[in-house]
């Protein structure tokens, strides 16, 4: 039972990390289809940005929310510069984006080492978030839950955002119709540009939630961002609700699978469920019913 | 108030629309007529700015809009309602209103009131997710939506196309009231020649991308009309 439990956390803090590596590209990959390889390196930025603060302001807990913040406009400023530089020019060009985005990824990678080492650094993690909380006689890592609760409220403020305020309601127009919108007096371009900003924050955000797990390198974003990309497809691409199931499924079957098995093996075996799920449901989990696709 | 002059546009290599004059006047309903594949869509597409025009030029009250993106066009007060009664799909009737009211403020509101007041059948529809509405209430929430705009010119590309009797009835009401109540400039496409020319006070028959035939409007000229588009 205590086994069970036990697996049962480590997939759930498994799926809160694939969960806010995710929730950026579900809208920078989900919403606008724009397939950015240097997703991970933004999160690699958020990173290195806790790593930075933490130099500056002593304090292990006060430097952990204000990387939170940095880490959210360090990402966002990259994506936005990116966006503006090289992703505008090549919207209806996926496979040039790939390359180009691969491109500044391991730029962005080189540029990490020259300044701050090859050799991984260690990020302190706060004195309220060392230890374990005993759950169902189990005990929990701290920062494993906070990153759970950071992962839920991410995803409940995207929502929100989404769903209420007018920025929210153009993204969403821009992704369903571009033309319509622009004739509904949306400029497009802008909205595109916020969409980044917030998707590739996010990122950022989850970079520093990830100091709280292990040491960092400059090549931390690799390890996240084909998982990445697997939550935002099999969640259904676009949504939200998707990526959430999809991460928490995912993180569940890995521990699952890891439990009568190895982390290899239940690696292979995910891939390989993704791979048969995807032949029988290609829109993913959730897709969107309207009579006509306008 | 909305001026096309020696407009030419086209797909790549191919040119759809040649050396079009289309004048639109306040407070009147100036319809283009056509057969499918004479250019109508084209035309209204590089008006608003979706389609580059070629060469020639796109006046609205007097400023040269040529160059200009949609949605700057849209704020000088160009509005479009598309072909194929489109809409927001995965919003709701409001979040399709209320995006476009969002960025006129307080008149934006007011303006969303007076919208549905035209189609009162939409208010009971508000919540409901645009993508699951029927053909006739997504044109009217498309021309709802475009009024809350703001618009001084209205472009309607083929409103009742495809749309149950009674609610182009209801679309057409819409359309003479609007223009009756002044204020606004109505570019209508429309394969309904008869309602077309009781609406218009002015029309133009486009053939092959060319204005083929043009002059005051009125039910009276559908023998010209329909002789001009051979139908």
């Amino acid at each position: 039972m205590d086994a069970l439990v036990s697996q049962l956390f480590a997939g759930l803090s498994l799926g809160s990390v694939l969960l806010l590596a995710a929730l950026g590209l579900a809208l920078t990959f989900g919403q606008m289809g724009v397939i950015n390889m240097a997703h991970g390196e933004f999160m690699m930025a958020g990173a290195y940005t806790a790593f930075v603060v933490q130099k500056v302001v002593a304090d292990a807990g006060v430097s952990l929310l204000v990387s939170l913040v940095i880490g959210f406009l360090v990402g966002g400023l990259l994506g936005l510069l990116l966006e503006v530089t090289l992703i505008s020019r090549m919207y209806h060009r996926p496979l040039d984006t790939l390359l180009v985005t691969f491109g500044v990824a391991l730029v962005l990678q080189q540029l990490a080492r020259d300044v701050f080492g090859a050799p991984n650094v260690d990020v302190r993690a706060p004195a309220w978030l060392s230890g374990a909380v005993q759950v169902l006689g189990v005990g929990v890592p701290r920062t494993r839950l906070f990153i759970l609760a950071l992962a839920v409220l991410a995803v409940v403020a995207m929502a929100l955002a989404l769903k209420l305020t007018p920025l929210g309601r153009r993204i969403r127009a821009t992704v369903a119709n571009r033309d319509l919108a622009e004739t509904a007096g949306i400029s497009t371009r802008a909205t595109d540009r916020l969409t980044f900003f917030l998707g590739s924050g996010v990122a950022g955000v989850a970079g520093v939630a990830l100091t709280l797990l292990g040491s960092i390198g400059p090549t931390l974003g690799t390890a996240y961002i084909v998982d990445a990309f697997l939550v935002v497809v099999v969640g259904g691409i676009g949504q939200l609700k998707g990526a959430v199931i999809a991460a928490f499924g995912l993180g569940l079957l890995q521990a699952g699978i890891e439990y009568s098995s190895t982390a290899s093996i239940a690696k292979v075996l995910v891939f390989v469920i993704i791979v048969a799920f995807l032949q029988v449901r290609p829109q993913g989990l959730v897709a969107v019913r309207t009579r006509s696709l306008a | 108030m909305l001026r096309l002059t020696g407009v030419h546009v086209g797909y790549g290599r191919t040119s759809v629309v040649h050396g079009v004059d289309v004048e639109v006047e306040q407070d009147c309903v100036t319809a283009v007529m056509g057969h499918n594949g004479a250019g109508k869509t084209t035309l209204l597409r590089a008006a608003v700015g979706l389609l580059p025009v070629r060469s020639g030029t796109v006046l609205l009250a007097g400023e040269d809009v040529t160059r200009l993106r949609p949605h700057q066009r849209v704020r000088r007060g160009l509005a479009y309602v598309p072909q194929g009664q489109q809409s927001f799909g995965t919003l709701t009737a409001r979040e399709n209103l209320q995006l476009v009211a969002d960025g006129a403020g307080a008149a934006g509101k007011a303006r969303m009131d007076s919208a549905l007041d035209l189609f009162p059948a939409l208010r009971e529809l508000l919540g409901r997710r645009a993508g699951l509405l029927s053909g006739g209430q997504r044109q009217q929430l498309a021309i709802a939506r475009a009024l809350i705009t703001g618009p001084r010119v209205l472009i309607l590309d083929e409103p009742t196309e495809g749309i149950q009797p009674n609610v182009v009835q209801e679309i057409e009401d819409a359309i003479t009231a609007l223009t009756a109540a002044g204020g606004l400039a109505v570019l209508l496409v429309e394969q309904h020649v008869g309602f077309a020319l009781s609406a218009a006070a002015r029309y133009y028959v486009l053939e092959s991308g060319r204005v083929t035939s043009e002059g005051a409007g009125g039910l009276e000229r559908e023998g010209d009309v329909r002789a001009a588009m051979a139908l």
